[in-house]
């Protein structure tokens, strides 16, 4: 790639814990900004931290004109500090003008201090992207009390840094592999890394429900009873979601909560049980195909973004429906 | 070990107005509470001191209202507190909050560890901690559940993440985020309440953080606030119907099976 990449657009492509392959936010922030570059006229660069390059040429598959892959062996798993050593000196090289990271965990924890070592603006947590005049994104961020977003700028200092939560746009296709691929290896001491881990416990059933087709969600109507829910979901080949109150509540996982501080979903079909449709949980599906409600409160807001809303008791309606299903 | 929280006083979300007009937030009729996840924070910090020794300080940016807030954290336990209080540093995104909390932390000199919580209620970034952690030039742990004392001075921190938990040791001086609901915070110590009312929570303002005047504030926030506007709905059916349960059944199964089709 060229020395300097004046106006560039950077996609920080983040490994999974494993170093195998790459958190689908990534790739979902690289179809995006394959977009966004293509109306920027400018380049499109997908950055990636490791030990090794060996990952690095699949990234060529999404589209962009070069793959920069930093590996040290300090590098082999996310230490924010290190991280955001390699890449500021990457971005001090080549002045990219932008540059985007997946809102995960390790994804915050790495741009909160690249931000500062870069001394820039940082969006978090976007929902969507807008171009505004020749260079300037708007990130839109949900939330303020009610029905409101935001939108963020960084009008002056480059790169602008966004965080897009996962999720909000669609994983794109493979295509054939494009692009150049340079690997840089970084001026990095043991000083230069801040943790190092000591064991790792992996989640026996890791679930995503930004891919689901099908999520059954269930609220405080439910009075906690999520064996029905289960059961409705496993009836449709669907996964099981929940509002803050039931995660809150302990009902279920915190990993199922849907909306602002939860996920961001765009299932098919999605059954919103017992839910009052506050707006940090309704921003949680708004990309989902069909939305059908039940709720004993015709006052409900959950009404307003459902496209089949049913005015009832829970309970008998969910039995009614275990059994209809049931009859197939 | 000397251990400091920051504590953020935020608005009740359901109380912010929104004014769509001048595009402006109205959290003056809000009440204010302590940030839910902070509040884990001061009590990881407050089990860390007691088992381990040390002293805990909170710390908290804002006006002179919050200080009230702090009092209740030095009831709950904490030792002292400081708030950083100055016309100069309002108008702060993440970069200028770094910057100045991580200015008094220097200031209070010999911090070993800091405490936050994982996100504010407000402005719900989760981008303060690590930002605090690369102005000190400490190491970081964000998503914390769990903190216990490692060999040689270090920190081992277990950090949730997405796909599992990971364990971490931490050389000092660190900052941590604390996931909410990580633990128990604990009640209010009636018998402190005395003391926290009459002890001295010390306020400093621009001159005495020294800080540099570039990094504080509006000025010091190198984002903006291009607009306001209602989220957009999805452009829905909003078909309401108050049926039998199986009356409601069939015509949710219809709804399902039309979705099935339009898969495949």
């Amino acid at each position: 790639m060229a020395a300097t990449d004046e106006g560039g657009l950077w996609v920080y492509a983040e490994r999974r814990s494993d170093g195998s392959s790459f958190t689908p936010v990534s790739l979902e922030i690289l179809g995006k900004a394959r977009e966004l570059a293509r109306q920027l006229s400018v380049e499109l660069t997908a950055v990636t931290v490791g030990a090794d390059g060996h990952a690095a040429a699949d990234l060529r598959k999404y589209g962009p004109d070069h793959v920069l892959e930093l590996a040290h062996p300090l590098l082999a798993r996310h230490d924010g500090k290190a991280y955001a050593t390699a890449i500021a000196a990457e971005v001090h090289k080549a002045h990219p003008s932008t540059l985007l990271l997946g809102a995960t965990r390790n994804g915050q924890d790495l741009a909160g201090r690249l931000a500062v070592r870069l001394r820039t603006g940082l969006t978090a947590h976007v929902t969507s992207l807008e171009l505004e005049g020749k260079d300037q994104l708007v990130g839109w961020v949900p939330g303020f009390g009610g029905g409101i977003e935001a939108g963020i700028t960084c009008p002056v200092k480059r790169p602008q840094m966004v965080t897009v939560r996962p999720g909000v746009f669609p994983l794109p296709a493979e295509g054939p592999p494009v692009g150049d691929v340079t690997t840089v290896t970084p001026h990095l001491s043991e000083k230069d890394v801040g943790s190092h881990r000591v064991s790792f416990e992996p989640k026996g059933t890791s679930i995503d429900l930004t891919r689901a087709d099908v999520i059954v969600v269930g609220g405080r109507g439910t009075g906690g009873n999520f064996a029905r829910i289960e059961e409705l979901a496993r009836a449709l080949g669907g996964e099981v979601g929940a509002t803050r109150v039931a995660t809150d509540a302990g009902w279920v996982d915190r990993d199922r909560m849907i909306g602002q501080t939860g996920v961001i979903t765009r299932p098919k079909l999605v059954l919103v049980l017992g839910v009052s449709g506050a707006v940090q949980f309704t921003v949680g599906i708004e990309g989902a195909g069909t939305v059908v409600a039940v709720n004993r409160d015709p006052q409900a807001p959950i009404f307003d973004h459902a496209d089949l809303g049913i005015v009832g008791d829970l309970g008998p309606v969910v039995e009614s429906l275990l059994r209809a299903l049931g009859e197939d | 070990m000397r251990i400091v929280v920051c504590l953020k006083v935020v608005p009740r979300p359901e109380e912010v107005k929104v004014d769509l007009e001048t595009k402006m937030l109205d959290r003056a009729g809000a009440r204010s509470v302590i940030n839910a996840s902070d509040l884990n924070a001061l009590e990881a910090a407050l089990a860390y001191r007691d088992a381990h020794g040390g002293t805990v300080t909170v710390l908290s940016m804002g006006p002179p209202q919050f200080e009230p807030y702090l009092r209740v954290a030095l009831a709950v336990g904490a030792d002292d507190a400081i708030l950083l209080s100055d016309r100069a540093f309002g108008g702060a995104d993440t970069l200028a909050t770094s910057y100045t909390l991580a200015a008094g932390i220097r200031k209070i000199g010999h911090v070993d560890l800091v405490i936050c919580g994982e996100e504010s209620s407000d402005g719900g970034t989760s981008q303060v901690p690590p930002s605090i952690a690369e102005w000190l030039e400490a190491s970081q742990a964000t998503y914390v559940e769990r903190l216990v004392p490692g060999k040689h001075g270090t920190v081992h921190a277990t950090r949730v993440l997405e796909d599992g938990k990971e364990t971490v040791e931490l050389s000092v001086p660190a900052v941590v985020s604390v996931v909410v609901g990580s633990n128990e915070p604990r009640f209010l110590d009636y018998d402190r309440w005395a003391f926290a009312q009459s002890a001295k929570v010390l306020v400093w303002n621009e001159k005495e953080l020294s800080g540099d005047p570039q990094y504080l504030g509006l000025q010091g926030s190198p984002t903006a606030v291009a607009g306001l506007r209602e989220v957009k709905k999805a452009g829905r059916r909003h078909e309401t119907l108050t049926v039998t349960p199986d009356e409601a059944a069939a015509r949710i199964k219809t709804e399902i099976e039309r979705t099935r089709l339009a898969r495949s």
